[in-house]
């Protein structure tokens, strides 16, 4: 068995673990990129439209032109990586094991480990759609890299469930390369993407958007053959009487994306209910010195933010080699970040005390959207540390505050903060 | 091939029923072929059931279903060590909610007990009951523990009949639908859409179809209706149950279970649905609803948000109710029709059967010399320690490439599912077979991968690759195609 | 005759420059003078000017490829396309073939359906390694 020794091992090469590479390159450690894809860029590779990169370089780039642009830059700087490798073990002292055709079985030591393995997508199974199981049946994800990347459509009259960014890219995609999309369906009484996507996807190709609709059926035995769809009220429950025929033979299902922590979960980290682990505000894991950033860990809408963020797991990462943490000292207090009204999840699950700290990122995304509201961060009396106001908020974008907790008064024996999201009290300047 | 070939003995249906007869037929020096209609056997009620090996308690004396389930259950033993398909006697409860159901448990363990379920005990100290299955209800007040009764994967259990009797020269001929069934001087002619064949005996196994088969030699005595079962599936590793759970049996039906699967799933299902289209195995808003609720009911902390398929599968109900297992008036025909549950926990007491039926129509039942019993167990990568893996990848590279990143599938895996005796040639054969894309994401992930393997080894093109068969092909162009069409169609009317 | 004809309103345009999403509304006068109202800020009226006189997209598709490592590549184009050309471009693009390898920003077609918008490669396209 090969066996290898390094400082920082990065699992995954998408859009995460190149960021993480390069910091933690340019900080002087080595590191090793582990991907088991044919080539490094992840997800990015396939998402071949445009609307990467505004933040990080201000310019509207394609998902490929956003990935390359890293990959060149891995490659001057010589970073070594292993394509065609999928890491199948990290044990619990933070061996990893990892197979290719090549080599067999490998064997790395590192010091430390950033988890960037990306999501994957929810299945029908997932939001157990009824009805047969036929061919012409695809996430939409799945059906971008067939029809990207493989070179092959996956049907001709088509349906989405769903009207994420995903869903509707796909559906002018499609409608490009000559397809019918016949409509996207959205159980919400809103569309989940950006209103961009609504415009220049749906409304350019008079593509019909039935909100407020459910799949209840999928027709057909061995090709799908259409789909019958319901009007649903508010708890989701399909009203009788709706229903509506839509004939197709293939659906495309774009209903979410879950972070994949399989591995993570067998290295036994601790995971939170929203599939991601849990993490403190250094990225770091339950598991000292395992670090994750990206979609492994929350589902980004942008990609600009996921390189800001593995840009940080890196930089922790060589903090942490450096023995600059204090915190895995006994005694060292963290305060537990919990998501409030109309949060769906808050990322970081913790926040280390002791080391601070200048300013924190926290994430979160909520659960309804609203219009003229307020970000408040409370503690557990219920005093308002922070807040912030904001015209607008839906589940789709992730957002993203800067906090200095050396700004806030912060009772010394504070051991939880909650995030919400509630309606402003005041009127709204912005 | 030849139509002038005249076979001893011609199956008809590749589902548990016809596999396990045709094993078990595979040992005599008789010239065996089996028919059936789809791309690959064991996709009818076979691959779509809860997989219980029942411990045989529940039918009444009445019925043959009953004997032959009890005997089934423990010819499981001996079958799984010649052929090594997934199978685990785990146990099952049934539980009780009501004092009224702790009696008629009683009633069935005493009845159970004298036909020779010997281990069948009724256990009502709620604490012992909790320790062997902490998942269970606190409603419960008892349970009915059978510790005989396990979990197989019928599925692979079916394709290691087949591969052990296609070892043993059992011809398989997959989508020849039987069309039409003619027979004079004691020779049956059996006529599908691609060929004809010719026995001197036919057995009847085609499941729902049964009826159909039977009345196209005029033997109309039986129906066949379907009452459909619905099931979710959770991801591996969401829970961890260590029973089969039922709840206390109706008139009607076992109830809706929460299961194990052999390979760490749950499930909950089935419900029961008389319906009246034989190939309606499609899903329910209502039937999918019903099922997690009544599974609820005994399972409380189901994991709801970790299912990742739903399904159904239909049971051939005959009219009799019973197990219909005949030498019928015309001789040489036999019917094995109306298999519903607890039919593939008696599969193989269902074939012993069958053995000496043949015997009374007096064909000779030779050993055949070189009989081989056993079928290899499949290579699995997550079975090879680390050392082992290392290994393997040096001396076949295709071990090293992980195909299914769910379930840990390698493309070496994928080609023995592939090229082995009667070989995949589908991608849900793949799945069947070897488990990729049976994972949490449902194949987002190794399609493609698959789909080039298939394609590969069978030659052909990627667009050609189908999901299961005639007119499930999976894409439908290349890229730039429909594009092109078009052009091309405008530069015609010009 | 509507309502929305009857205040000369010819169209409406949603703004997606923010997210605030305003409607602006498109009108003629009787003199035939074009006017724009409901934008909140000048990115709203220059966008919805855009819109109105001048809607153009970027494309961004894939091309056929011979001898990569994969069978198509990812291509746009290097400035924003007149709507209505979207379509003459696509069909043009179907029908065309390019040979790795590539670098990204190649310019693979020049001016396409417009002299001065190019089809430029949007990302590298090694060889595949004959075996
Ligand atoms: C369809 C889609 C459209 C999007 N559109 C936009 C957009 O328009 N604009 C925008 O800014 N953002 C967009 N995003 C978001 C953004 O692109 C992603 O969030 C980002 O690329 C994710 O990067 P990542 O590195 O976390 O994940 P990924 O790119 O998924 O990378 C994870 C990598 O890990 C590898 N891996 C996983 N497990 C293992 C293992 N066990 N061993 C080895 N390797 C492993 C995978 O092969 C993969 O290459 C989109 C995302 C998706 C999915
Ligand atoms: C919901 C449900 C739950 C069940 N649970 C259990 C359980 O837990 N334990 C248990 O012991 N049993 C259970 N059963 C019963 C068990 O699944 C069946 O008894 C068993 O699968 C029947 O197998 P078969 O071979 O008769 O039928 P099938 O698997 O349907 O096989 C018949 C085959 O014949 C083929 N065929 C049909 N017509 C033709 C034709 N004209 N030409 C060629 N081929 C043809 C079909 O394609 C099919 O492959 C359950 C059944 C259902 C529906
Ligand atoms: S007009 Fe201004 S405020 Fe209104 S949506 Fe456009 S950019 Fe936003």
């Amino acid at each position: 068995m090969k066996t290898y020794n390094t400082d920082v091992t990065i699992i995954g090469g998408g859009a995460a673990g190149l960021a993480a590479a390069i910091e933690v390159n340019k900080g002087g450690k080595e590191v090793l990129i582990l991907e088991r894809g044919i080539e490094l860029g992840g997800i990015l590779m396939q998402c071949i439209h445009n609307g990467f990169g505004i933040k990080e370089f201000n310019k509207e780039l394609t998902g490929p032109e956003y990935a390359q642009k890293f990959i060149n830059e891995v490659n001057q700087l010589n970073i070594p990586y292993k394509l065609d490798t999928i890491v199948i073990e990290i044990t619990l002292d933070k061996k990893i094991y990892a197979v290719n055709k090549i080599e067999g079985l490998i064997e790395i030591n590192s010091k430390t480990i950033i988890l960037a393995m990306g999501c994957r997508e929810r299945t029908r199974g997932a939001i157990n759609v009824p009805g047969f199981r036929p061919a012409g049946i695809f996430t939409a994800g799945q059906a971008q890299r067939f029809v990207n990347i493989e070179g092959y459509l996956p049907g001709k009259n088509i349906v989405i469930l769903g009207s994420g960014d995903i869903g509707m890219i796909m559906a002018r995609r499609l409608t490009w390369e000559g397809c019918n999309v016949k409509a996207v369906v959205e159980i919400q009484p809103y569309v989940s993407g950006l209103l961009r996507n609504e415009i220049q996807c749906l409304e350019d190709y008079g593509i019909p958007l039935i909100t407020n609709y459910s799949l209840t059926k999928i027709h057909g035995k061995n090709r799908v053959k259409g789909v019958t769809i319901s009007k649903v009220d508010r708890n989701f429950d399909r009203i009788i009487g709706s229903d509506q025929f839509i004939e197709c033979d293939t659906l495309l299902l774009s209903v979410g994306l879950i972070p994949e922590n399989e591995l993570t979960r067998i290295a036994g980290a601790e995971i939170s209910s929203m599939g991601g682990p849990i993490v403190d505000n250094n990225l770091e894991t339950t598991l000292e010195g395992v670090f994750a950033c990206g979609n492994v860990l929350q589902v980004h809408d942008l990609v600009d933010l996921v390189t800001a963020e593995s840009k940080r797991a890196g930089r922790n990462a060589i903090e942490y080699i450096n023995k600059r943490y204090k915190k895995k000292l006994k005694g060292i207090e963290k305060i537990h970040l919990s998501a409030g009204h109309n949060i769906n999840y808050v990322k970081p699950d913790n926040i280390c005390l002791g080391e601070i700290l200048g300013e924190i990122i926290i994430n979160f995304r909520v659960k309804n959207p609203d219009r003229r509201i307020q970000i408040n961060i409370k503690d557990e009396t219920n005093k308002t540390l922070y807040k912030k106001k904001k015209s607008y908020v839906i589940p789709s974008e992730m957002i993203e505050l800067k906090i200095n907790l050396n700004n806030m008064e912060l009772n010394p024996k504070c051991n939880g903060l909650i995030v919400e999201v509630i309606p402003q009290l005041e009127p709204l300047i912005e | 091939m030849s139509s002038s070939e005249i076979y001893d003995i011609i199956i008809i249906g590749g589902g548990v029923i016809g596999c396990s007869i045709a094993r078990a037929l595979c040992k005599y020096e008789l010239k065996i072929c089996l028919l059936e209609k789809e791309a690959d056997i064991a996709m009818g009620t076979t691959k779509a059931n809860s997989g219980v090996v029942h411990a045989g308690y529940a039918a009444e004396r009445k019925f043959t279903k009953r004997n032959l389930c009890i005997r089934g259950n423990k010819l499981y033993s001996e079958a799984v060590k010649e052929l090594n398909f997934p199978f685990k006697r785990m146990g099952s409860f049934v539980v009780a909610f009501k004092v009224e159901e702790i009696k008629l448990l009683e009633e069935i363990r005493k009845r159970g007990i004298e036909d020779g379920i010997l281990d069948l005990e009724l256990i009502l100290e709620k604490q012992r009951i909790k320790r062997m299955e902490p998942n269970i209800s606190d409603d419960i007040i008892g349970v009915l523990h059978a510790p005989s009764a396990g979990i197989v994967s019928p599925y692979e259990m079916t394709f290691a009949l087949a591969q052990n009797a296609a070892m043993n020269s059992v011809k398989f001929f997959r989508s020849q639908e039987v069309i039409k069934i003619d027979h004079s001087d004691y020779i049956f002619t059996i006529t599908t859409q691609r060929n004809e064949f010719k026995s001197l005996n036919v057995i009847n196994c085609a499941g729902l179809y049964s009826a159909k088969i039977s009345k196209m030699l005029g033997l109309d005595y039986f129906d066949i209706t379907p009452r459909k079962g619905e099931y979710v599936l959770f991801d591996r590793n969401t829970i961890q149950l260590n029973k089969i759970l039922f709840p206390t049996p109706t008139k009607i039906s076992k109830g809706i279970l929460v299961c194990p699967t052999f390979h760490g799933n749950a499930f909950a299902g089935p419900n029961a649905q008389n319906i009246t289209d034989i190939e309606d195995t499609s899903t329910t808003t209502a039937g999918l609803k019903e099922v997690l609720e009544g599974a609820k009911k005994i399972v409380p902390n189901l994991p709801l948000r970790a299912s990742i398929r739903n399904f159904a599968g239909l049971r051939a109900v005959p009219s009799t109710y019973d197990f219909i297992i005949d030498n019928t008036d015309i001789y040489g025909f036999i019917n094995v029709a109306g298999i519903l549950s607890p039919g593939l926990t008696s599969s193989y007491a269902i074939a012993e059967k069958v053995i000496d039926f043949l015997e009374l129509l007096g064909v000779e039942l030779k050993v055949k010399e070189d009989y081989n019993p056993y079928r290899p167990k499949p290579e699995r990568f997550t079975d090879f320690s680390k050392k082992e893996l290392d290994k393997k990848i040096k001396e076949d590279s295709s071990w090293g490439r992980i195909i299914c990143r769910c379930e840990t599938i390698s493309e070496k895996e994928i080609l023995n599912a592939i090229q082995g005796p009667i070989g995949a040639t589908t991608i849900d054969g793949v799945k069947f077979r070897c488990r990729a894309g049976m994972g949490r994401c449902q194949s987002g992930f190794c399609r493609p991968r698959v789909m080039e393997i298939l394609s590969r080894e069978m030659k052909l093109p990627y667009q050609a690759i189908t999901k299961k068969g005639d007119d499930t092909n999976i894409l439908i162009a290349k890229t730039k195609d429909l594009l092109l069409k078009e052009i091309i169609k405008k530069e015609i009317q010009k | 005759m509507t309502e929305c004809e009857d205040r000369g309103i010819i169209k409406t345009i949603r703004c997606i420059v923010c997210p605030t999403g305003c409607l602006v509304e498109v009108r003629k006068d009787i003199g035939g003078e074009i006017s724009f109202q409901g934008y909140t800020c000048k990115r709203g009226l220059e966008y919805a000017q855009q819109e109105h006189f001048d809607p153009k997209r970027i494309i961004t598709t894939t091309i056929r490829v011979e001898d990569g490592i994969h069978p198509l590549l990812p291509i746009r184009s290097d400035s924003p396309l007149l709507k209505e050309k979207l379509s003459y471009a696509f069909k043009i693009i179907a029908k065309t073939k390019v040979k790795a390898p590539i670098k990204m920003g190649d310019i693979l077609i020049k001016g396409i359906a417009d002299e001065n918008v190019n089809i430029i490669a949007s990302r590298d396209m090694i060889k595949k390694k004959v075996e």
